[in-house]
């Protein structure tokens, strides 16, 4: 039985489908009930609905086996995880935004804003820029059209979200997508079932790509 | 719950210990502090780089011991004619990396310092082994070889930031970034190949050798291949291989370690409860000329498996009141407590769980019905 941690949300509705489509159809999953944990037992799956940031946590820990998680959240927790595959979906960019006409100046200290305080650290250690982080939880495009912060750090899908307020990106972190990720230990213990599911994956997306 | 050779922290230590002294290692007791100075001047070979330190009464600057492979190290007297064969079970302390606050944790371990060769090793291997045999019937010991990575690299210049994100890459066995990253910094098809070929080895000794063997570019990495096929062999010889895997997104930091690193894993636990490897190259950052092999047991990843999740507190429950009288009541328990049941005795049924309830009032004794499952 192999245990799957699925972000909830409009990605792991996507994810969910890629499994049943690989072979791992879960019928349980379909009905509406209270029910938290949803389980096959003719193909060995067990799911579970988890917040996307949590994961990898979850996967860290060993509770799920396997686990779909962002790349944003891979970079900003470092979960000592194995990252499989490159599932190519829930694509966007960590980005820093800012208002329009901003100009950064070097002088200061900047100001950045975000959900992603590691990953925001990393990006402006490596320029060697000193900066002042504000961790928000959300809505953090207020921050600089309040003027707390210079620019923000964060995912950006479309870009209608930052136009809306008068912001807009201007510089690329790296490119996020869903990944396929693996607790190390169950990669052990569980490595045929594992491996194998794995395969079958990569064997429907790249079916899926050639369309 | 799985099950689990050991009911607790000391009974593991007692039977590991019983394990490496059979082997002619021996009991290694050290100190309860170090100077601070051996570990600022360290700090990667530590596990997460926080020491806690204290002024002693003379000012020096000391430190409770977040490891003891450096105090082992430091203090042995490198000579080839004698090998030193230690065990330890010492208290460590570091930081949780869950709460961020230092935590005692009691590890135990066994070095060889000395010259190295495949009977030392392969002994040193089947240690190991036993140990997770020891701890769970459901275990795997996965090695590896540094060498063969230094075999791989040996032609390419890398910083130190671009090395630790190929290895990063190797560690969480992700191919395609392996390939980005390759890409990126330069390293030529073959090499680029090589190393997102050996990120994916993983399984059974006999299985993955081969594997191995078809992506050696040099003697160098011929030379770890043959290493490690001679310590299979010897455990196979000691019919210790079962459980034996392959694994090369096991990397530790260069600096330190050389030859064969291993971890090893028991079913239910979510990380390694073992680990360790060669490191001469810490020997050499001490000026010693002796190869070095050890490994540690992480007896705190255990306790979640040790805990016996027993139902009850104790067997048996006997409330007393101010008039009982005493000489009944002590041999009552003791009576009780014969045929080795717990009994305890107090005056109030308190929110335990127990098999038995007595009462005593006076001289007499009384079964009262247990009302609390």
């Amino acid at each position: 039985m192999i245990n799957i941690a699925l972000p909830k949300g409009r990605l792991g509705e996507k994810v969910l489908d890629i499994f049943e489509k690989s072979g791992y159809d879960c019928p349980a999953i379909h009905e509406q009930n209270r029910k938290l944990v949803f389980e096959n037992e003719k193909n060995g799956v067990r799911y579970f609905w988890v917040k996307p940031s949590d994961v990898s946590i979850y996967v860290e820990r060993g509770a799920a086996d396997i686990g779909v998680a962002g790349k944003d959240i891979l970079l900003e927790y470092s979960p000592d995880v194995y990252e499989l595959y490159d599932l190519d979906i829930g694509k966007c960019r960590m980005a820093v935004a800012a208002c329009k006409n901003f100009r950064d100046n070097p002088e200061r200290t900047l100001r950045v804003a975000t959900k992603f305080p590691n990953i925001a650290q990393n990006y402006y250690s490596r320029k060697g820029r000193d900066i002042d982080i504000i961790k928000l939880n959300g809505s953090i495009e207020i921050a600089p059209v309040l003027k707390m912060s210079d620019v923000i750090v964060d995912i950006v899908e479309t870009g209608t979200t930052l136009k809306e307020n008068n912001l807009e990106p201007i510089e690329t972190i790296v490119h996020i997508s869903a990944r396929l990720i693996s607790n190390k230990v169950s990669y052990k213990f569980k490595h045929g079932e594992i491996i194998t599911l794995e395969k079958n994956i990569k064997d429907f997306c790249a079916k899926r790509k050639d369309i | 719950m799985k099950k689990i050779g050991f009911a607790n922290e000391e009974t593991a230590v007692m039977e590991l210990s019983r394990l490496y002294s059979k082997y002619g290692f021996r009991h290694y007791k050290m100190s309860k502090f170090e100077e601070y100075e051996l570990y600022s001047q360290n700090k990667d070979f530590l596990i997460g780089n926080t020491v806690l330190a204290f002024t002693d009464t003379n000012g020096a600057l000391m430190a409770l011991k977040p490891d003891v492979t450096l105090s082992i190290v430091k203090n042995s007297n490198d000579t080839f004619i004698e090998p030193e064969k230690v065990y330890y079970s010492e208290n460590v302390y570091r930081v949780d990396k869950g709460t961020h606050r230092f935590k005692e944790i009691l590890q135990m371990g066994l070095e060889l310092i000395g010259e190295i060769d495949t009977y030392s090793a392969g002994e040193v291997i089947m240690l190991a082994k036993m140990s997770l045999n020891a701890i769970s019937e459901r275990n795997i010991l996965d090695i590896s070889h540094m060498g063969f990575l230094q075999g791989l690299l040996e032609n390419v210049n890398l910083s130190n930031r671009k090395m630790n994100r190929i290895i990063e890459c190797i560690r969480s066995k992700n191919t395609l970034e392996m390939q980005a990253v390759c890409k990126e910094f330069g390293i030529d098809f073959n090499t680029a190949n090589a190393l997102s070929a050996l990120t994916g080895i993983y399984g059974s000794f006999e299985k993955c050798i081969g594997e191995l063997k078809n992506i050696s570019v040099n003697d160098t990495t011929e030379k770890a291949v043959d290493e490690l096929q001679n310590i299979y062999n010897y455990l196979k010889t000691c019919g210790c291989s079962n459980g034996i895997n392959l694994d090369f997104s096991i990397v530790n930091d260069l600096h330190y370690y050389n030859g064969i690193i291993f971890n090893g894993f028991v079913e239910g636990v979510p990380n390694a409860v073992l680990s360790g490897g060669r490191y001469d190259n810490l020997m050499r950052k001490f000026g010693k000329k002796s190869g070095a092999l050890g490994f540690g047991v992480y007896l705190d990843q255990l306790e979640r498996l040790m805990c016996s999740d027993e139902d009850f507190d104790f067997d048996v429950l006997i409330l007393y009141d101010d008039n009982a009288d005493l000489a009944f009541l002590a041999e009552q328990a003791k009576k009780l407590s014969a045929n080795g049941e717990s009994v305890r005795v107090q005056k109030n049924r308190g929110s335990f769980r127990y098999k038995k309830i007595f009462k005593i009032t006076g001289d007499n004794i009384k079964e009262i019905e247990v009302d609390n499952l």
